[in-house]
């Protein structure tokens, strides 16, 4: 009985030290080094891994500044120019000066402007309304107004008013979330220092846009007609500011007859 | 032993006697890592490759040192300690020499240390008798089975996250809702084997 019992202890003791031993020696044998720069980015980055630097998560993007020769310290839209710095001097490099960018929603239509072409009474998301026919608004390129870019934006920075989405820019942390979540793309990033932009994307006709939407854009080169620095251009009927060439001096948004032009005032 | 023995144990363990939806073992990976395609194959391939590589080391164990000592009470104890050994061992090894690898399948291989799939396998070659063949045949089929239960699932669930159900459903009611009426479906292919290759 006595022996029974030793044997299977000591068995099992014997099992169990050879696996231990097997571990001990491999987690020293085959220990990865760190390089304890990635740890001191990583407690830099804000932390939130909201992916705006293209790489996964904020571990991913301090790997790569480490590992990945040529990755630029610019990328964090959510940490800006202050953890730009930081991440310059931890690496030993200069950062360059990256300009914060706002989510800005190219739409003006809100439940008054914007024509109903039907009573939609489905899911209550903008990706469900965009399946069924766009939803409820005439205008298949403008908001939804179902708040998906809302639930996005993890600052709540985003608010719906009358059916439309609006940003707060103060409190836009330039994560870009909610230009992917938005099913009809009219969410973009701009630089804050912009001073006017076409809030449309209706690239109907203008007498069709007009039918729709009392805030679209119709076509009529007004803008780009007057434009003294010859920044506007008419596209696929739809006017487009090119912001290198614009001087802001915001007479386009005081001339435009549907006031689809307006001056933006992105600034902290 | 013949080939289609092998076959027979291998279509079993993947069909008819599924892991997850047969004998309802490895359920808390199944339900925690099914909601997106992408972690569920990984996890998946995770759970075969950790059965491949604990049938190997368990099953010589079993049969040169307790079968033949009358320990064979203390598989239970001794195959826990080696399954939980040995995860952590392909962890460190795939840390240090396959870093792309592990960046896939690393994540999924802490949550398999004491998972009762893997542990049945083992469990299930010693008590069926296998020999070491179709012990690795089984463990095979037993991993194959859950990563096809896997996949089936992740892409039922990213449809069903779009649906709009009642609130008092919504989340993991509707998962388990549909993963009963998936295993429901692959009872189904209960008797399959018998007919087709017995």
């Amino acid at each position: 009985m006595d022996n029974i019992i030793l044997f299977a202890v000591t068995s099992v003791t014997v099992i169990g030290a050879v696996c231990a031993a097997m571990l001990c020696i491999a987690s020293k044998a085959m220990a990865v080094k760190v390089d304890e720069r990635i740890a001191k980015i990583e407690a830099a980055l804000p932390g939130s891994n909201c992916g705006a630097c293209g790489f996964p998560g904020c571990g991913g993007y301090a790997d790569a500044l480490v590992n990945l020769p040529g990755t630029k310290p610019n990328l964090c839209p959510p940490g800006g120019a202050a953890v730009a710095e930081q991440i310059g001097e931890i690496m030993g490099t200069k950062a360059e000066a990256l300009e914060r960018t706002v989510a800005v929603v190219r739409c003006l239509g809100d439940r008054d402007a914007l024509q109903k072409k039907m009573d939609y009474t489905g899911i209550p998301t903008c990706y469900a309304a965009k399946e069924m026919f766009s939803g409820e608004g005439a205008c298949a390129f403008g908001c939804l107004g179902y708040g998906d870019c809302l639930l996005a934006c993890p600052n709540e920075a985003i608010h719906l008013h009358n059916g439309l989405a609006r940003v707060i820019p103060s409190l836009c942390i330039s994560c870009g979330l909610c230009v992917k979540a938005c099913p009809n793309h009219i969410i973009s990033m701009e630089k804050e220092s912009i001073a006017t932009e076409v809030l449309c994307n209706n690239i109907e006709k203008g007498a069709v846009v007009r039918k729709k939407c009392g805030f679209g854009c119709i076509a009529c080169r007004k803008c780009a007609k007057e434009c003294p620095a010859d920044a506007i251009a008419v596209e696929d009927n739809l006017a487009v500011i090119d912001h290198d060439k614009c001087t802001a001096c915001g007479h386009c948004a005081e001339i435009c007859i549907t006031h689809s032009i307006q001056k933006m005032a992105l600034k902290q | 032993m013949d080939f289609s023995s092998l076959i027979i144990i291998m279509m079993s363990a993947v069909l008819v006697n599924n892991f997850v939806l047969i004998q309802f073992l490895g359920i808390c990976p199944f339900l925690g890592v099914s909601k997106k395609l992408d972690s569920a194959i990984g996890m998946g391939l995770a759970v075969l490759f950790v059965m491949m590589i604990a049938s190997a080391a368990t099953w010589p164990i079993y049969a040169l040192l307790l079968a033949p000592n009358g320990l064979g009470y203390l598989q239970t104890i001794v195959f826990i300690v080696i399954i939980a050994a040995l995860v952590q061992l392909v962890e460190i090894t795939m840390k240090r020499f396959m870093p792309a690898l592990y960046k896939n399948l690393g994540i999924f291989l802490p949550l398999m240390t004491t998972n009762c799939a893997v542990f049945a396998a083992t469990l299930l070659n010693v008590s069926a008798q296998y020999n070491y063949a179709e012990a690795m045949t089984n463990a095979f089929g037993a991993g194959a089975g859950f990563l096809l239960a896997m996949v089936i699932f992740a892409g039922i669930r990213e449809h069903t996250e779009n649906a709009d159900p009642p609130a008092c459903i919504k989340g993991l009611p509707l998962a388990l809702f549909s993963v009963a009426i998936l295993a429901m479906a692959f009872m189904g292919f209960g008797g399959v084997v018998e007919n087709l290759f017995g």
